[in-house]
């Protein structure tokens, strides 16, 4: 379930590459929203109790299941600490983010 | 088949003819009559489309750009303040590429309250990137609605075909109505390049950025500049099919003409009668009734008029702290032409006050009287 | 990593919205998004009047949804959706949803009257409304949504919003209209359940969201989920159902009403407020939730 997609900005030469009228062409994927964050989530898989609370409520669908367990996408994580807040075992912390 | 109709049937029929598929309107004196002869036709099964019964224009338009982009032929009729209620959606239409076909009835703005003939409603909207035809006939305008779609689908240009308010909207003319299945052959079905989707999905319309924006409405001038050659090659199709060529303008005894009236809508047939007149009287006049007013059919205008020594262009409307708007046009049409031709401007008939022969002798007769024009607007028939 | 268990998920993993959006932390409309997408699937259009859902799902020539849009003019939400909704029929396709998807603006003041010309109508379409309770995209100006109490850059301190929250539900209930649910993000098999119903029903269908805005409302991001189990334990958001504008369903009632004092405190957008107002606001859910239950009691 992580984003398979390859992200790419598009970028147009000339008019003759732009489409007929405002629209899109390509996905927001090109756009790393993890370097908005100031504090990241870290989770603990050791009291992680697989209940996918996390997975559910992040905004920016930045935690994907592998192997049974929430992963977080940085690339994407908006460092919004939802998922620290809902975790009913309390084993994700929001750490300072290290630039 | 030949028809006694109104001129708002002829719209409803030409409508009907081109098989538009969704509909959206909204009543208003003087076109509650397109409207109502339409509803008819999708009750009865005549024309096969959705009649939204929308609940003000402003709606009507919106729910024709939804319709235009999932690729369905669209229709609406409003006026006046109908049409002025929807302006934000005209840029709407024109910017994002939705071909609907509208007709407008001229009729002059409020307040007060007047439901009479003039073209400030039609004409302020000559900046949102709409195709403009002002009619004369009600043949024209079934002939026009069915060539709007073919021009407007093909440049993904938005067109609007004018009538006036009583003049043309309620007067009874005979119609030859073409037959539907060779304005099926004329006028395929719609098939937009790209149309909202989910099997092909994109977002329409949204944030743009100056890095794009300016391209965009580069492209929709380019497109508007194709318009007056399709107009008349589709014009030149249709008169192969249907035996009538409408063309960018009605020329009417311009070639040795020395005075050359310029005119739209109705009253520029009222001037072909005020040009017999002036003949009789000895004075070489002409008629150049201008069929198409976006985009502007410069080239055939200095075309017309080349052999004039005078131009007189009779408005029936007006850009207050400017002059007539057919005025200025032709005026920048003809600056820098091969030629110096004075033109001659003149204001008349707003509100619905009635444009008669005699209103164009009298235009003759002043533009003669002068070599060269006045900065002063000219007014003709107001009580001073 | 031992694999413990499998993970039983509450909702499908299937994703119609992308990551890289441009919401802001927290945002509880783009959860909303995310959710109802989930539930009506890939045969989805929507129509997104002027709202922060505008620019959240990226500029041109880029999107961040699997689903078309007709980016619409402000006012036109509702009748755009019925205009594409009668546009796809009749080229065609008759399984597409149809969304309009408005903020709290364009359908409680800009949007009402093309909404309540559409919903009279009943045309077969879903009408959202995420309310974040004030015009948040063009900075937090006050909306006849905002709540009593709440400050916005038009209701400042001194003069805050001294007016009732409009009662859209009811208003859309005397519509008679098949359907109308309320819905939160912080209950989103909620959400989803009603909104699996609703794509299977005809005309026209009314979701009221409430979205979190931890920007407009002065608050933490991660508080967003929270404050939608408030607004339910407290009864300032009840989550209904109104079928055919006369039966209704309350589809989560607390267990003990919460009082809304502990709410108000943890958003900046009230901290203003004295005593006497907040006894004011709570006597006023008080009398809306008595009211709710009074026209659950009708049958």
């Amino acid at each position: 379930m992580k984003n398979k997609k390859k992200p790419e900005k598009i970028i147009f030469q000339s008019e003759k590459d732009v489409p007929l009228m405002p629209m899109s062409v390509g996905s927001m994927l090109f756009n790393k929203t993890g370097a908005w964050r100031n504090i990241r989530p870290e989770i603990d898989l050791a009291n992680c109790i697989q209940c996918g609370i996390c997975w559910k409520f992040c905004p920016d669908v930045a935690i994907y299941i592998e192997n049974e367990f929430p992963v977080i996408d940085y690339d994407y994580c908006k460092g919004c600490g939802i998922c620290a807040e809902e975790c009913p075992s309390k084993c994700i912390a929001m750490v300072e983010e290290l630039k | 088949m030949k028809k006694v109709i109104m001129g708002n049937h002829a719209l409803s029929w030409g409508a009907q003819l081109a098989r538009a598929q969704v509909i959206a309107a909204y009543p208003i004196t003087p076109q509650t009559q397109v409207v109502e002869l339409l509803s008819e036709m999708c009750a009865s099964k005549t024309l096969d489309a959705k009649f939204i019964k929308v609940e003000s224009e402003h709606s009507a338009m919106a729910a024709c750009l939804g319709a235009s982009l999932a690729g369905a032929r669209t229709f609406t009729a409003t006026s006046a303040q109908g049409l002025t209620l929807m302006h934000e959606l005209l840029h709407w239409a024109s910017g994002g590429r939705m071909p609907v076909v509208m007709g407008n009835i001229n009729r002059a703005m409020a307040p007060g309250w007047s439901i009479w003939t003039d073209q400030n409603d039609s004409l302020s909207q000559r900046d949102t990137g709409w195709i403009q035809f002002y009619c004369a006939s009600n043949q024209e305008v079934l002939d026009t609605v069915i060539q709007a779609f073919k021009v407007s689908e093909q440049l993904l240009i938005p067109s609007m075909v004018v009538l006036d308010a009583f003049a043309l909207s309620h007067t009874y003319e005979v119609v030859d109505i073409p037959d539907q299945a060779k304005v099926d052959a004329y006028l395929p079905r719609f098939n937009p390049p790209v149309r909202l989707t989910p099997s092909d999905p994109h977002a329409f319309g949204g944030l743009t950025s100056p890095e794009h924006y300016f391209e965009f409405r580069y492209k929709l001038q380019k497109d508007m500049e194709k318009a007056p050659a399709l107009i008349e090659e589709t014009g030149r199709e249709y008169e192969k099919m249907f035996g009538r060529y409408l063309g960018l303008v009605e020329d009417y005894l311009c070639e040795d003409a020395d005075l050359i009236l310029v005119t739209s809508g109705t009253a520029g047939y009222t001037a072909r009668v005020g040009v017999d007149l002036l003949r009789k009287e000895g004075v070489k006049a002409g008629n150049l009734r201008i069929k198409v007013f976006r985009p502007f059919p410069f080239e055939k205008v200095r075309q017309v008029v080349a052999g004039a020594k005078k131009v007189a262009v009779v408005d029936r409307n007006i850009s207050y702290g400017h002059h007539g708007i057919f005025y200025q046009e032709v005026k920048s049409a003809l600056y820098g032409a091969d030629h110096d031709v004075p033109v001659f401007g003149f204001i008349t008939g707003l509100g619905g006050r009635d444009v008669t022969p005699d209103t164009f002798k009298e235009v003759a007769g002043l533009t003669m009287a002068k070599s060269r024009p006045e900065e002063e607007i000219t007014w003709i028939g107001v009580k001073k | 990593m031992k694999k413990e268990r499998t993970m039983k998920l509450t909702l499908p993993t299937e994703e119609l919205m992308s990551s890289g959006n441009l919401a802001c932390q927290g945002c509880g409309a783009t959860l909303a998004m995310r959710y109802v997408l989930k539930a009506l699937g890939q045969k989805t259009a929507l129509c997104i009047p002027a709202c922060c859902w505008s620019v959240i799902d990226g500029p041109v020539p880029y999107s961040t949804l699997a689903v078309p849009i007709f980016h619409c003019a402000f006012e036109t939400a509702a009748a755009s959706a019925s205009g594409l909704k009668a546009g796809l029929e009749m080229v065609g396709d008759t399984e597409t949803t149809v969304v309009a998807w408005a903020g709290d603006g364009g359908t409680f003041d800009i949007g009402i009257q093309a909404l309540s010309g559409a919903a009279e109508r009943n045309d077969d379409f879903i009408y959202v409304c995420y309310d974040n309770e004030a015009y948040m995209n063009t900075g937090i100006q006050r909306s006849s949504a905002t709540p009593y109490g709440a400050w916005t850059t038009t209701t400042p301190v001194k003069h805050f919003k001294n007016r009732p929250k409009k009662d859209i539900d009811s208003i859309m209930a005397a519509h008679r209209i098949p359907y109308i649910a309320t819905a939160n993000t912080s209950y989103p098999e909620d959400l989803y359940k009603k909104m699996k119903k609703a794509k299977d029903i005809k005309g026209t269908r009314f979701f009221h969201i409430y979205a979190p805005c931890p920007t407009g409302w002065k608050a933490r991001p991660e508080d967003t989920i929270k404050f939608g189990r408030m607004v339910v334990q407290n009864c300032i958001f009840p989550l209904y159902e109104v079928e055919n504008g006369e039966k209704y369903t309350i589809n989560i009632r607390p267990r003990e009403k919460k009082p809304i004092v502990d709410y108000l405190r943890l958003q900046g957008r009230f901290r203003h407020l004295k005593d006497e107002d907040i006894a004011f606001m709570q006597a006023e859910v008080d009398r809306n939730w008595e009211r709710l239950l009074k026209k659950c009691e009708t049958k």
